[in-house]
């Protein structure tokens, strides 16, 4: 029978949920590194026990953890276990660099991409890129020791040794916009890439809050596929950059298609992101975070609707998952399971996701520290676990 | 031997859980004895000070025989009584945040 592995970050460390196909009987191990926020955490399709995972804090930065053997055990990639008799001579001497695993340094170099050195600041001057963390890790469909990160502030890096070192796409912060950039209240980050499986060469990013672009060529040069979005707070709502995407999703049978849960409106495009239209119909509101797309059926979406841009919680305090068959606009709410009174968690863009069985199930967790399981597509849930810390983001490996 | 105090999360990246012994070669400073905690434990690098810059991270601090370090010049010359090993060289998170 096929398993699940559910993998949560929350601000307090990483958990693994792992249940048998039924989905109904959970197991919790963690936390893997206590005290520590862990933003992300994400398995390789390719080889589904190489798990990656972004450990981050104010006090000591970045850390990269890399597991081989499902979330059993970790390891900073590349650094090689202690030697008792170590001096700074022998690191010197060192054929593979070691200790680099959570070395992220913006690529300034003419051949690579642009000496680019300052985006807009929130008072409209311009500010030093400055690294802060990753939010997001996407391991290559094809590789497991290829690996995206996803950084704060906005970058995107690539790691082809398993994680051991990291070098900038610069490409997309040469951008000719790149100067425009301006981060939004959680600070100006890269949360979502998409690959295109059908191209390696293709993959999407979104970056709050300067908006969508896509890349043809493996990441070289980008395009803005912001056509369409409207961001009432911009002084030109149309602008080609500024707006603040939330997520971005896509099913992969059809990566033309691809859905956005924007600050406000969900949208859609058909064409790859060169246009949008928005799709959020009859939602009770459409400012969220994250967006989903069920494994089987193209054509159904899910996104949990949040008050406000002001009021980060669920709309009257009760939390409704909102699924839509038809691609968007004609909406239903979700509420067997699910808190209907006095609930006021959110949640985040990366705390949703999907597994592959039949019938799909669909996970999240909320900054209440709970995580919920639909094995029916939405129609049902449970909590797995209820006193989490706030939980960060939510994967799901279908394991055979 | 170099006596070296480190905070709970860095002890948990290291793998250790006791004060960390190094042997410096040369003039004993702040750098001198990060270069050789580094060498030994390369996961180290980063999280106490930058790894181009090389500039301590905001929130780690320096305490060594009841005196607060952290403004020192990274290439000053630790306390003696550091260098002699008598007194551990003290690496702190700051307190703050929940």
């Amino acid at each position: 029978m096929s398993a699940i592995r559910v993998l949560v970050g929350t601000r307090k460390g990483a958990f693994v949920l792992t249940a048998d196909g039924r989905r109904r009987d959970w197991s919790v191990a963690g936390p893997h590194f206590s005290g520590w926020e862990i933003y992300h955490l994400k398995g390789s399709p390719a080889e589904p026990d190489r798990i990656y995972a972004s450990q981050s804090g104010g006090w000591f930065g970045q850390v990269i953890q890399r597991s081989s053997d499902g979330g059993l055990t970790w390891e900073q990639p590349g650094s090689a276990p202690p030697e008792p008799n170590a001096s700074p001579d022998d690191a010197a001497g060192s054929p593979m660099p070691q200790g680099e695993s959570n070395k992220f340094v913006y690529d300034t170099s003419e051949e690579t991409g642009r000496p680019l050195t300052t985006h807009q600041w929130y008072d409209g001057t311009q500010h030093p890129w400055e690294f802060a963390r990753v939010w997001h890790l996407e391991p290559s469909l094809a590789d497991p020791d290829v690996v995206y990160a996803g950084v704060e502030d906005a970058a995107l890096f690539r790691s082809t040794d398993g994680g051991e070192s990291w070098h900038e796409l610069a490409g997309l912060r040469g951008h000719d916009t790149g100067a425009e950039w301006a981060p939004g209240a959680g600070g100006m980050c890269l949360h979502t890439i998409l690959l295109d499986p059908r191209d390696p060469q293709r993959m999407f990013v979104a970056i709050s809050a300067a908006g969508s672009f896509r890349t043809e060529d493996g990441g070289r040069t980008w395009t803005t596929i912001n056509r369409g979005l409207h961001s009432a707070f911009l002084p030109d709502p149309t602008a080609e950059i500024g707006h603040c995407v939330h997520r971005l999703a896509m099913h992969p049978s059809n990566p033309d298609r691809l859905f956005m849960q924007k600050h406000w409106d969900v949208m859609r495009s058909d064409d790859a992101g060169a246009n949008w239209y928005e799709v959020s119909g009859n939602l009770p509101s459409d400012f969220g975070f994250p967006i989903h797309v069920h494994a089987h059926e193209p054509e159904t979406v899910y996104v949990v609707p949040i008050k406000s841009d002001s009021e980060h919680y669920p709309p009257e305090g009760r939390l409704r998952v909102y699924r839509s068959r038809t691609g968007g606009n004609e909406w239903e709410a979700l509420t067997d399971g699910l808190p209907q009174k006095d609930c006021y968690v959110n949640v985040l863009r990366d705390a949703m996701a999907v597994d592959s069985l039949d019938p799909c199930g669909v996970y999240f967790g909320t900054t209440g520290g709970q995580v919920y399981v639909s094995p029916d597509g939405g129609d049902h849930w449970t909590a797995i676990v209820r006193d989490l810390p706030g939980v960060l983001s939510v994967e799901v490996q279908t394991l055979p | 031997m170099i006596r070296v105090a480190l905070p709970y999360h860095l002890q948990t990246l290291a793998g250790i859980r006791s004060e960390v012994t190094l042997t410096v070669v040369g003039p004993v400073t702040r750098d001198s004895v990060l270069d050789a905690l580094e060498a030994r434990y390369p996961m180290l690098r980063g999280t106490i000070r930058d790894h181009v810059t090389r500039r301590r991270r905001p929130m780690v601090r320096f305490f060594a025989c009841s005196e607060d370090l952290t403004h020192d010049p990274a290439d000053a010359q630790l306390p003696d009584a550091v260098a002699s090993g008598e007194e551990p060289l003290l690496i702190v998170g700051a307190i703050a945040g929940g």
